[in-house]
């Protein structure tokens, strides 16, 4: 055991009482005096050249306060990376897809602003539309953006090696295709903002989003108010999982009815609404073609990836970048080449979700490396093992494994799983899979170019010293970054972990990207370890000063002074305190045995006024040179292994997945419950995906399953029990050796249940989601 | 429309004018602002407004405020007294059940209801009675862990 008092223990989540009992507040419950309410008008055509909008009818209906369509704002485009900034408020000359926003309403109800979009006339002329990606490819297809012909929104080319000349090398080479699904993120909160104008020119934008900072930029930039006049707050966030990671037409809408009209405004999706929106998991055709030496060695890998985008780019350059950069690990792989397209279509736009732009390509990736080990009738578990990196390797495409406990991970399951007497022997009916995956901990560059600090912290310390108080701009979505950075601090200061409060989410509190590519904990747990450790040295400097005694020789735990050799006198500090707290409790008087941490920061507040510390972050330049290095680069790597056990009705072809073993190398576990749960949530997203999830689009580009009803996400009866490993390396660039755990849990999980179908079935799935009748018909043809 | 009702939430009675077509979810979170009960869908697939209605789990997005009238409902809010925990509810704290927290009321609700009935229900019969509650954040492994534990000491 290490010996730390507050980290790698399990603490109880900070914001667990107020979620429990319904007392924490989600964007939807707020409620401003004069607040007005909004609604959006959306496309119901998904191609179509604007004409004209008639507002006059919903302008006069009364009750409304304000309508606003593009000819109300100079058109700033936008979107989450500078070099594909393409979408706009509202809809400027034509629409591009169902749900894309033509116009907003601001009433004094719910029921007003519905009644007036009603009332709002557009002329649409209806253009031919595109929905698949490699139709949209083709020369006359329908052109969706004029900048991009064949409707390419970015397009990639990397190799690493010499991936032909492997080849040659190779006793064996296979090629297959994967194809995952669209996904929806189904977070159980819709997205929310209220927008609040004041009178001095300030707006306040409290909104459910993941990057109060992105979205605070964007604000700034699209309605030309100084970033200094722009305040996002995060309230409690019910899920974001990643399309809640930019800024939408939802926040910037709110925003500038507010500015319209002067008064708050509070607008929100319903789940269709959140359907349309998307910006959730692209679909994936991956093309893999791998080749091996007879015992097993991984030589060169040939990917080939074509994503359906959808209607704007959001995430999208990075996704199509990450679907090749994801693969160069965990595995030696000296050979790499990848060519990936991401094209727009007449849909909603896709974007980042849990495990971004490296789901399929794993699922796909780890399904052919079983393919390979029973063509070379080697063992699934040794195929991966021997070729299994280790820290300090580095991949071909340049990513820096500074920690690895990837052998652990394969080693951990394969041992509690019971794999040597299982595999292969199972019953008909009845498999068992693995697989591996790794996630970056934390995107080694901001969405813009810039040299900012990814994270800064400060860490303020109560007049009384009694109560430390952690501020971050950083997001709590529900992952437990608010504790995790409370119980970094605790530590880092020497105090109690209750005697820690963090106020969190807000811009004016500090820089911080925010919750995406599975940051926080590393990025922002670092610069709270720093200012704590500021704020500290603070204080042992005055004490120092105060009992002749060099700081070295004193140290700080639960809240108690401790000296190294000879106690000095302490006693008039004491006395002091004591003094100032005549008449107080009785409980409030300081430790029997030891000076308290309350005393001395009391002391050092009188010698130097409120005592705060201050932490930064920003990793070191990261990666390689070539073209689109910065993707895939971080300054650490989490990563997984988990393997599935089914049972498959092979009349009905039915998967049930019985039970699931998970590791998972996330450093030095801060909060192992949180930990748990990262892994035990992303299992059962990933067997959504792998089993049901699918959003489905009839012919007009409408999307026909946009409920939780007909969109199937897993339900308690659905998800196994997960038995989860924590697998802790000691990670050198994070806070105490901690890394990630939130997206990279997912990785293994689609292709793990994959490979245990193909264990109990004999028939590979190739498409997602492995539904009964993709089984039944692959078994059918089999026969 | 509109018509006057009297609601009983949480022991108290609530006189409102409302419209007819509100739903109790809206009349609990908009007129009574108990927001506690959450509204992921408005359509009765998700769970997050469970509430209780004569101690049964409902969806109170699917049910208009005038129905509810002559029930006793039960919320979030009527669970905790004088900020001592539901023995459910510090389950839930302690097991690390909460993430997002935005199912956790109506979950926590609908095994109050199972428990109210079964008090020492079964993995599967607790797996069914919150089947209805869509979480995305945890698995549910914490949450069935949580209320096993309280199932065990009743």
């Amino acid at each position: 055991m290490n010996s730390y008092s507050v980290i790698n223990s399990r603490a109880p989540r900070l914001d667990a009482p107020d979620k429990a009992t319904g007392r924490a507040f989600y964007t939807d419950d707020l409620y401003f005096p004069n607040m007005l309410y909004g609604a959006l008008l959306q496309s119901p055509l998904a191609h179509a050249r604007i004409l004209n909008i008639d507002i006059s009818r919903a302008k006069r209906l009364p009750g409304v306060k304000s309508v606003v369509t593009a000819k109300d704002v100079q058109i700033i485009r936008y979107g989450v990376s500078p070099a594909r900034y393409d979408e706009t408020i509202l809809a400027v000359d034509k629409v591009r897809y169902v749900g894309d926003e033509v116009a907003a309403v601001a009433a004094v109800d719910w029921e007003t602003a519905q009644e007036a979009l009603g009332l709002i006339q557009v002329d649409y002329e209806e253009l031919p539309a595109v929905f698949d990606p490699f139709e949209a490819m083709t020369e006359g297809a329908p052109q969706i953006h004029d900048a991009y012909t064949r409707n390419i929104c970015a397009e990639v080319h990397q190799e690493f090696g010499n991936v032909e000349a492997a080849f040659e090398q190779c006793d064996l080479i296979h090629e297959h295709r994967f194809v995952n699904k669209r996904q929806d993120a189904a977070f159980l909160e819709p997205n929310n903002a209220v927008a609040v104008y004041d009178q001095l020119g300030y707006l306040t934008l409290y909104t459910s989003t993941q990057v109060p900072h992105y979205v605070q930029r964007t604000v700034s930039m699209v309605l030309k108010i100084p970033i200094g006049r722009v305040r996002v707050v995060k309230p409690y966030v019910g899920g974001g999982f990643g399309p809640k990671a930019s800024a939408s037409t939802l926040e910037l809408a709110a925003c500038l009815l507010s500015i319209k009209t002067h008064r708050p405004v509070k607008l929100h999706f319903n789940r269709e609404q959140v359907f349309l929106h998307s910006r959730a998991r692209h679909q994936f055709f991956h093309t893999f073609k791998t080749g091996v030496k007879k015992d097993g060695t991984l030589l060169a890998l040939h990917n080939t990836c074509i994503l359906e985008g959808g209607a704007y780019s959001s995430f999208g350059i990075a996704t199509v970048y990450y679907a090749g950069s994801l693969l160069g690990g965990p595995y030696k792989l000296p050979h790499m080449k990848y060519d990936g397209f991401r094209v727009y279509t007449n849909r909603p736009a896709c974007g980042a979700q849990r495990g971004h732009g490296g789901v399929a390509a794993r699922a796909g990736f780890e399904q052919q490396l079983d393919i390979i080990a029973e063509k070379l009738g080697i063992d699934p578990v040794e195929l991966r093992l021997k070729n299994i990196m280790e820290a300090g390797d580095t991949t071909c495409n340049e990513l820096n494994m500074s920690s690895l406990g990837m052998k652990e991970c394969i080693e951990a399951i394969r041992d509690h799983s019971d794999w040597k007497q299982k595999k292969g022997r199972l019953p008909k009916g009845k498999g068992i899979g693995l697989a591996c995956g790794f996630f970056v901990s934390g995107a080694g560059y901001p969405i813009y170019r810039s040299d900012t600090y990814h994270a800064t912290v400060v860490v303020k310390i109560s007049e009384d010293g009694g109560t430390v108080q952690l501020q971050t701009g950083s997001a709590e979505i529900g992952q437990g970054s608010d504790t995790a950075f409370a119980m970094i601090a605790a530590e880092a200061l020497g105090v109690r972990y209750e005697d820690v409060r963090v106020v969190s989410g807000d811009t004016d509190l500090s820089v911080d990207l925010g919750a995406y590519s599975s940051r926080q904990t590393l990025m922002t747990g670092y610069a709270a370890k720093d200012a704590a450790e500021d704020a500290k040295c603070q204080i042992l400097e005055v004490l120092s000063e105060a009992l002749n005694v060099p700081v070295e020789k004193i140290s700080v735990r639960n809240g108690l002074v401790f000296f190294e050799g000879a106690t000095p006198d302490y006693m008039p500090i004491r006395l002091a305190y004591i003094k100032e707290h005549r008449g107080w409790p009785y409980d409030d008087r300081p430790h029997d045995d030891h000076l308290t941490f309350k005393e001395a920061a009391r002391l050092a507040y009188l010698k130097r006024g409120t005592i705060v510390g201050t932490g930064k972050y920003k990793p070191p330049k990261l990666g390689g040179s070539f073209r689109g290095a910065a993707v895939g680069t971080s300054p650490a790597y989490g990563c997984s292994a988990m393997i599935a056990e089914v049972s498959v009705d092979l009349e009905t072809g039915e998967v049930t997945v019985e039970k699931v073993t998970d590791a998972h190398d996330c450093g030095l576990a801060i909060n192992r419950t949180s930990v748990e749960g990262q892994m035990e949530g992303s299992v059962a997203m990933g067997l959504g995906e792998a089993l049901f999830e699918e959003v489905k689009f009839n012919d007009q580009g409408q999307i026909i399953n946009a409920s939780l009803g007909e969109y199937k996400i897993p339900t308690a009866l659905d998800v196994p029990p997960v038995q989860s490993i924590i697998i802790e390396s000691n990670e050198p660039n994070g806070p105490y050796g901690a890394k990630e755990v939130g997206e990279g849990a997912i990785m293994p999980t689609i292709p793990a249940i994959l490979n245990a179908v193909y264990d109990a079935t004999g028939v590979r799935i190739t498409e997602l989601p492995i539904t009964s009748e993709r089984i039944w018909r692959a078994l059918k043809e089999k026969k | 429309m509109k018509k006057m009702i009297t609601l009983n939430v949480n022991d108290r009675e609530y006189d409102l004018v409302i419209p007819v077509n509100r739903t109790l979810t809206q009349v609990l979170r908009e007129n009574l602002k108990l927001t506690g009960t959450k509204q992921g869908c408005g359509v009765g697939d998700c769970g997050s407004c469970t509430i209780l209605m004569d101690g049964r789990p409902v969806n109170s997005c699917l049910v208009l405020a005038a129905e509810a009238e002559g029930h006793k409902i039960e919320t979030i809010e009527g669970l905790s007294e004088e900020g001592q925990l539901h023995p459910l509810q510090q389950a839930f704290v302690e097991h690390g059940s909460i993430q997002c927290g935005f199912c956790s009321p109506g979950m926590i609700l609908s095994a109050k209801a199972l428990l109210d009935k079964n008090p020492s229900p079964g993995e599967t019969e607790i797996r069914e009675a919150i089947s209805g509650n869509l979480c995305r954040c945890t698995g549910y492994q914490k949450i069935v862990d949580a209320i096993q534990s309280v199932a065990k000491k009743v």
